[in-house]
């Protein structure tokens, strides 16, 4: 008799599901992945390594590509552990126009999530829809940062500007124009503010909405219950934070376990599974989105009643106002050597987290001397090693492997870490 | 006039052959065609408005966008891959293409409009969709690549599951209506209750089941695992471009409306009138009310993908195995019953 074996299979990174970030040398036993290899580094860009190289201010941008679906959640933790080096203190304002757009960027993220892993399993409706509410919140990034990803809008002591006092509206074109046009611009008519509230209002009737086509959905529950199930132990022990480890039942978040920015001042609650499997995952991240959306109001409420500066006073950090510089020499010299030369930092080693929506986000600087190099490397929330891919992906059946948004994610993560970490070897 | 018609009657009779030819591509190609070239655009308005978006507005007004993909897809090179094996590679679109077209046979737009009036129709049409899946097998195994391989296995165990349950449903049909012929199986749903003389109501589940089991057998989502773009790419036609691509397309496209004229033939009454023969004009029977629910059932189809998740391989044979069929075999039992106490009576 003809011996038979399992026969290999190369996933990614041209495959719908791998979005050209993630390879995979899957061994099948028919439909059943009995062993996942992963192939890691396709995003690798050295950031680390870039932003050695670069004044401070000028790596901003380069943290939102990390992971360019969180984006103003990487330069927080970025812009933490410079401040925390600098001893710079951020006025409150700041601080809670950075809870805002952390958890519109959690929203984002998680509608992200959610779409691309529906259509991952085939349900492409709600792919649109989550990119319809997308759509809004980067509105908001672009009306703030003038960028609709890569912001760049938090800053060592603070944040770039203020809020606008008008939500910039859509212009007529062929396409949308007469009652059309009115319905786009309903909620565009005030200030940020304005939007917000009325975006803020409209959300959970679209969480409801998305609940309604999977939650209790039979196709969708027997795709998920069950399926990549981590225990509480093994989440801890690969090291995994953030949704993934709620996920797995233990109530672990930054927000509320190291406050920063302006979390303690507002009511949220941290939603955690109880099987640890994709459906649970799934469940956490749609409460989270709810939870964000609450936070959000809190914010705006906030906002509106406490107006102040939102960025610090001390122009060997932050840029001097335009109207100084046509009068006074001293701002001229500052705003030259701040573009041009930087800042420095004392010497000293910080690292800064914040709770991003993939789970912990740090930023770890050390700088000695006077010489300007200094190190830097990144982490994320799914640095633990992939290695522990293959006790999850073994016995599940092919198209279900890749159901789990995280790995690629991790995958990424995880590879700029071990570059910040060589680079770090190299310089002592 | 009447020298043109008798020249007519005298090439008709010299060539039957050619006139044959000329019957099958004015009655069920050409205008098939053009059903799937609307279909397709149809789909992905109805697709687009599900989804808050427009669907193809450009060319024609999204008209003629289905040409323009025609044309695309026939002046693009087919690509074949160097180890396929070349005549199988070749033949399968054309298998999948045969008996999709083929089976449109036997099938009635009307009293009496139909090709083929055949005693076996039923029997015929079992045969015809069921080798369709040739061509997928075929396809995935001659392409030399293990994502299309994937894709023919899984066709091919799904169609087998899912024929079994599609059969029994059938065979329910036949006991009530007691003949294998599709217009007698239309007329004996005919009679003074209207849409209460219907097969769908005695049959219910296995009206539901067949359905299910079209969609399934057509590749159509929530069943589209042959295909599962975001899992096997493409599945079986992965290694297909341009014009070989478009005849899977197209068979996939002529089945699907192959289904949604089946379903109402054999469980709504066709051509008949939902509502009673004694209310005249509106209780007429006519192509018009077989085309209302023919265009339901194609939005059905649509509708369905624009809703559901893909199923799991192995869950969609459980489904098939374990739900399917138990209830086919049981209802088919319920309409013998039904047939023998005579609350159900055969027409012939």
């Amino acid at each position: 008799m003809q011996e038979i074996r399992n026969y290999t299979i190369n996933f990614g990174p041209q495959h719908p599901a791998a979005h050209g970030v993630l390879r995979l040398v899957l061994e099948l036993d028919g439909e059943t992945v009995m062993r996942a290899d992963p192939h890691v580094g396709l995003l690798h860009r050295g950031t680390e390594k870039l932003a050695e190289s670069k004044p401070y201010n000028q790596s901003i941008g380069y943290m939102d590509r990390l992971d360019y679906v969180s984006m103003m959640c990487n330069e927080h933790a970025y812009v933490r552990a410079i401040e925390q080096l600098l001893g710079v203190a951020v006025p409150e304002r700041a601080q809670v126009i950075r809870t805002l757009f952390d958890e519109i960027t959690r929203i984002l993220n998680h509608l992200m999530w959610l779409g691309s892993n529906a259509l991952d399993l085939g349900a492409m409706t709600l792919f649109l829809y989550a990119f319809r509410e997308r759509e809004e919140l980067m509105d908001c990034y672009e009306a703030v940062s003038g960028a609709r990803m890569h912001a760049t809008y938090y800053r060592p002591g603070g944040v770039y500007r203020d809020l606008p006092a008008q939500m910039p509206k859509y212009r007529e074109s062929p396409w949308t124009k007469g009652k059309d046009l009115k319905r786009v611009n309903a909620w565009r008519e005030g200030s940020m503010l304005d939007f917000l509230d009325a975006f803020t209002d409209d959300f959970p009737k679209r969480v409801d909405e998305y609940e309604t086509l999977l939650t209790d959905n039979r196709i969708w529950k027997q795709r998920t219950v069950g399926i990549g199930v981590v225990s509480p132990e093994q989440a801890l022990a690969w090291g995994m934070t953030g949704p993934m480890l709620r996920g797995s039942g233990i109530e672990w978040d930054l927000r509320r376990k190291q406050p920063y920015a302006a979390y303690d001042k507002f009511k949220f609650q941290i939603p955690i599974g109880k099987n640890g499997d994709c459906y649970d995952r799934y469940l956490v991240r749609v409460e989270e989105m709810r939870q964000s959306n609450h936070i959000i109001k809190q914010c705006v409420a906030w906002l509106r009643a406490n107006p102040g500066p939102v960025m610090v006073q001390n122009y060997k950090v932050a840029p001097p106002k335009r109207e100084e510089m046509k009068n006074d020499m001293e701002a001229l010299i500052h705003h030259f050597k701040l573009f041009t030369e930087g800042y420095s930092v004392p010497a000293g080693e910080v690292y800064a987290a914040v709770e991003a929506p993939k789970g912990e986000f740090g930023a770890y600087h050390r700088r000695w001397g006077e010489q300007t190099v200094s190190i830097e490397a990144a982490r994320t929330g799914f640095c633990a090693s992939f290695g522990d891919g293959r006790d999850r992906d073994r016995a599940h059946v092919a198209g279900r492997g890749c159901t789990d948004r995280h790995i690629r994610r991790r995958v990424r993560r995880d590879r700029s870490l071990s570059a910040g970490r060589t680079d770090h070897e190299s310089h002592r | 006039m009447d020298q043109l018609l008798s020249l007519f009657n005298t090439y008709t009779a010299e060539f039957p052959t050619l006139w044959m030819t000329v019957k099958i591509l004015l009655l069920p190609i050409v205008p098939l065609i053009l059903a799937v070239a609307f279909f397709t655009v149809t789909e992905r308005w109805v697709i687009g408005w599900m989804q808050v978006r427009r669907g193809p507005v450009y060319i024609g007004k999204g008209f003629l966008q289905p040409f323009a993909d025609v044309f695309k897809l026939l002046f693009k090179e087919i690509i074949i891959p160097s180890k396929s094996n070349l005549f199988l590679f070749r033949l399968a679109p054309m298998l999948a293409l045969i008996p999709a077209f083929a089976a449109w046979a036997v099938v009635p737009a009307g009293d009496g409009m139909v090709h083929s009036d055949v005693n076996a129709g039923l029997l015929y049409l079992l045969a015809m969709t069921s080798m369709g899946v040739y061509g997928i097998i075929l396809a995935g195994w001659a392409s030399n690549s293990k994502y299309a391989f994937l894709g023919a296995m899984r066709a091919a165990a799904q169609v087998i599951s899912y024929e079994i349950a599609m059969g029994f449903a059938l065979v329910g049909v036949l006991i009530a209506a007691g003949s294998l012929n599709l217009s007698e199986i239309v007329r004996a749903q005919g009679g003074n209750g209207g849409i209460f003389e219907w097969f769908m109501w005695p049959l219910f589940p296995l009206f539901l089941i067949y359905f299910i089991s079209g969609l399934a057998e057509t590749n159509r989502a929530p069943f589209d695992v042959a295909e599962g773009e975001s899992e096997i790419v493409a599945g079986f036609h992965v290694e297909y471009a341009g014009s070989a691509f478009a005849l899977f397309f197209l068979a996939e496209y002529a089945n699907m409306i192959l289904v949604s004229f089946l379903v109402p033939l054999f469980f709504c009454g066709g051509w008949l009138s939902p509502f009673p023969e004694s209310w005249g004009l509106i209780g007429k029977g006519g192509p018009h009310w077989l085309a209302v629910k023919v265009a339901f059932f194609a939005f059905m189809f649509l509708w369905f993908r624009a809703t559901f998740p893909r199923y799991r391989y192995d869950q969609i044979m459980r489904l098939g195995w374990k739900v399917f069929i138990p209830i086919t075999i049981v209802w088919v039992m319920v309409t013998g019953v039904l047939v023998y106490t005579g609350v159900l009576v055969p027409n012939s």
